[in-house]
């Protein structure tokens, strides 16, 4: 049982994401963009961290390297969700600190079992 | 242990929320403008397309993720500015959008659709995109620090591998931890793990947050090389890797181990907004209506009794009456939306229209945020857009006549939104060529509409622009002559208990002004009665009240009433005899005409008395009875009786029809 961030502007998106880790046992709390997900990790101490690439506001990426400046979220698992041909993302991403990705598209099985490898 | 989920209770957010991405790419798509792009802009709609693509795929619409993929490549080259944007690719880019949309819909509705349309737009998408110089797209993770080994075969049946893993020193800062993969790769085989402990520093010098250990792995069994890949692809820029295989026959289970999971438990989380039904919100809106009421009667019962009531009962009674109101003008805003809901549609059909036509138009919104009820801003559309067709169609000149008269070669018009009072006014304006009156009389004679030689004012001829069957075109063409006529405009705009008025100078331009209440749950009512009758009016339209007097009616043809009100005559409505209501007998007092003023005309109807005015809640004939014509609905007043409420828009049709009888036959 794990306190996730899930980080995501696609309200259907978020809702999928968030049910399955809810069906699996998890608590999320949820946001919709890099700005409100900074308000959450101040009143939130999370174990994980999942995150779209894509989102106004503050996107994904910048989200991660803001999170590694934080000194509870230095070593935190961050995962960013992505379409699998975004591999210039993907470097991005890790560039940023990020732990991992989940590709777009993903089914339930596929997410919980990318989640149980950081947890 | 295996969740099971089932994706399709997602797919009516899924929708939602994509129909909202593709009215923000299209509005954002006609913020373009050709040459200069707008990295904002292009942003936005990407991001749109890219949260399509990705949902979709995940709830298994591959085509339409496909689909967006190919807008997304184009968009992609638009941000980079590897590719110019141009009229073409904007309508290109619209009508992908188009196409989008119906499948969209198609799939919401399980029905086919037009798979070679979809075809053709994704061929010029990628022809836009293939215009460009080829980018390289990287298909796979490369380049990392291990180096390949050619020749093997990855899926032969019994392999030994030699793996050597020494993570950078700053593994842990990406959040990654190397037991968990060693952990996960001990699941793919038989294992045997051995420390490398040269770089471990001296213990003044250690860093715990630094990973200082490597490893030497063995591990065999059916496993392939992308396996072992996989299980390190995370971390293939923060370490170097060695992988490296031996040939052994032996065979292992490939033992998988699945997912451990642990017992289910529903947490709440934290919302910022939640989705309700609207459904829910009337059924509230109805019982905050009820609420109402009771509060009235209990005031009316109060008064009625004379009650000699202690101060505080009056007091609580007051705070209750407060409490009440508040919360019916909470429940009513739950269901109020931003006015530009309605405005959505309009930029697109310009932008299509004027490019048409080889017009130039500018589109000018203001007040978008002003507000007004789900319902009447739902039914407000397509009269908003017919108005606006009007005056880009018969409006806005070509650009040459245009300059020609010494107006700017574009055209403008302003569609602007306000509140009033009660209500919201929406004004739609424009600077082109007016109506012109001499030939809107002529065919409106032509069509006997008007008999001839009837002298008309300047306001009551543009007025006949809402008549039915005028067309102000000498030639109907399929812009806004669709069998969509101005008398539907103003008829759908009465249906909202709205009016609409025209203003327009030649050559100057025209404006139309739309009247909406706030919403259609709640009217401002004037109580009249007729015999022992209780009706209620719109308070909004009523003119003014007179004292009626006989001798000023007349009878046209015997068959409709006319009254001489001030110097023209109205026609005359009496309720006693279109509802058949007894007549009250030996009374001194004058009956009353109350006269309405629709549009141009006005109307009197006649009453026996006025007796005050009340906020009602509509309550409809329709789902509680019937439909009743010259009535819109019913009411429960204060003292618990029903009271009908008038249609005076239909009363007025009513008499048109019978009086258009009387002209032509």
């Amino acid at each position: 049982m794990a306190q996730i961030l899930l980080v995501d502007d696609s309200v259907s998106m978020r809702e999928m994401v968030s049910f399955t880790l809810k069906e699996a046992g998890h608590d999320v709390i949820e946001a919709e963009d890099g700005v409100q997900a900074l308000d959450a990790v101040q009143d939130n101490a999370f174990n994980l961290v999942i995150t779209d690439v894509n989102m106004p506001n503050m996107d994904g990426i910048m989200l991660t390297s803001k999170l590694r400046q934080l000194d509870s979220y230095r070593f935190t698992p961050i995962l960013i969700l992505t379409t699998e041909t975004s591999d210039a993302r993907k470097q991005d991403g890790r560039a940023a600190g990020a732990t991992g990705w989940i590709e777009k598209p993903f089914d339930p099985d596929s997410l919980l079992s990318t989640v149980d490898r950081v947890l | 242990m295996e969740i099971d989920i089932n994706l399709s209770q997602f797919h009516d957010i899924f929708f939602e929320e994509s129909f909202e991405g593709i009215e923000i790419m299209e509005t954002e798509l006609l913020n373009l403008s050709p040459g200069a792009a707008d990295k904002e802009t292009v942003n936005t709609i990407f991001r749109a397309a890219h949260s399509i693509k990705g949902s979709a795929g995940t709830f298994g619409f591959s085509e339409i993720s496909d689909f967006t993929h190919n807008m997304e490549t184009v968009l992609d080259k638009m941000r980079n500015n590897e590719l110019e944007i141009t009229q073409r690719l904007i309508s290109v880019l619209l009508s992908a959008v188009d196409s989008l949309n119906n499948m969209l819909i198609s799939h919401r509705e399980t029905k086919p659709y037009d798979a070679t349309l979809v075809e053709n737009v994704s061929a010029q998408l990628e022809k836009l995109s293939s215009h460009t110089t080829t980018v390289n797209t990287s298909s796979r993770h490369e380049s990392c620090s291990h180096e390949k080994q050619a020749g093997g075969t990855d899926d032969s049946p019994e392999q030994r591998w030699r793996i050597g893993f020494f993570p950078h020193e700053k593994l842990f800062y990406t959040g990654n931890d190397p037991l968990r993969l060693i952990r996960e790769l001990q699941t793919l085989g038989d294992f045997a793990i051995k420390a490398e402990v040269d770089n471990l520093p001296d213990f003044d010098d250690l860093d715990v947050h630094n990973c200082y250990l490597g490893w030497r792995i063995q591990i065999q069994g059916q496993i392939t090389r992308a396996q072992i890949e996989e299980v390190f692809a995370w971390v293939e820029d923060d370490c170097r890797l060695e992988i490296s295989r031996e040939i052994e026959r032996r065979s292992t289970e490939d033992r998988r181990k699945s997912p451990n999971q642990s017992g289910r438990r529903k947490t709440d989380t934290e919302h910022r907004s939640i989705r309700v039904s609207t459904d829910k919100i009337d059924n509230l809106l109805n019982l905050v209506g009820e609420l109402v009421i009771t509060q009235s009667i209990l005031n009316r019962v109060c008064i009625d009794q004379g009650m000699d009531a202690s101060d505080k009962f009056l007091e609580c009674l007051e705070q209750l009456e407060r409490n009440t109101r508040d919360l019916q003008e909470q429940t009513m805003s739950i269901r109020m939306l931003p006015v530009d809901n309605a405005f959505q549609r309009i930029p697109r059909i310009v932008h299509d229209l004027s490019i048409a036509q080889g017009k130039q138009v500018t589109l000018e919104f203001t007040g978008e945020t002003t507000e007004l009820d789900k319902t009447v801003l739902e039914k407000i559309g397509d009269p908003l857009v017919h108005l606006v067709r009007n005056a880009l169609d018969h409006g806005i000149e070509p650009p040459e006549i245009r300059t020609s008269k010494g107006k700017p070669e574009q055209g403008t018009i302003k569609i602007n939104a306000s509140h009033e009072g009660g209500y919201v006014i929406l004004r739609i304006s424009d600077d082109g060529n007016g109506i012109n009156p001499d030939r809107l009389l002529a065919n409106a004679i032509e069509k006997n509409l008007v008999a001839e030689g009837e002298e008309l004012s300047q306001t009551q001829i543009h007025n006949l622009i809402f008549l039915p069957g005028l067309s102000t075109s000498d030639e109907i063409n399929d812009v806004s002559g669709r069998g969509v006529g101005m008398d539907v405009v103003r008829r759908n705009i009465s249906d909202l208990g709205g009016t609409v008025d025209i203003w327009s100078e030649q050559g100057v331009g025209s404006t139309f002004t739309i009247r909406l209440p706030l919403t259609l749950a709640i009217l401002d009512g004037q109580i009249v009665r007729v015999g022992n009758q209780i009706f209620i009016m719109p308070l909004h339209s009523i003119k003014e009240t007179v004292i009626f007097n006989e001798r000023e009616t007349n009878t046209v043809t015997g068959k409709v009433e006319l009254y001489k009100y001030r110097d023209e005559y109205i026609p005359l409505v009496r309720l006693h005899e279109l509802f058949n209501i007894e007549p009250e007998e030996n009374t001194d007092k004058p009956e009353l005409l109350v006269v309405f003023d629709i549009g141009d005309k006005h109307i009197g109807i006649l009453v026996d008395d006025v007796i005050g005015q009340q906020q009602v809640v509509i309550k409809s004939l329709e789902t509680n009875y019937k439909s009743v014509p010259g009535l819109t609905g019913a009411t429960v007043l204060g003292d618990g009786s029903v009271a009908l409420i008038l249609d005076v828009l239909g009363l007025a049709a009513q008499h048109k029809e019978s009086d258009s009888r009387v002209h032509t036959g």
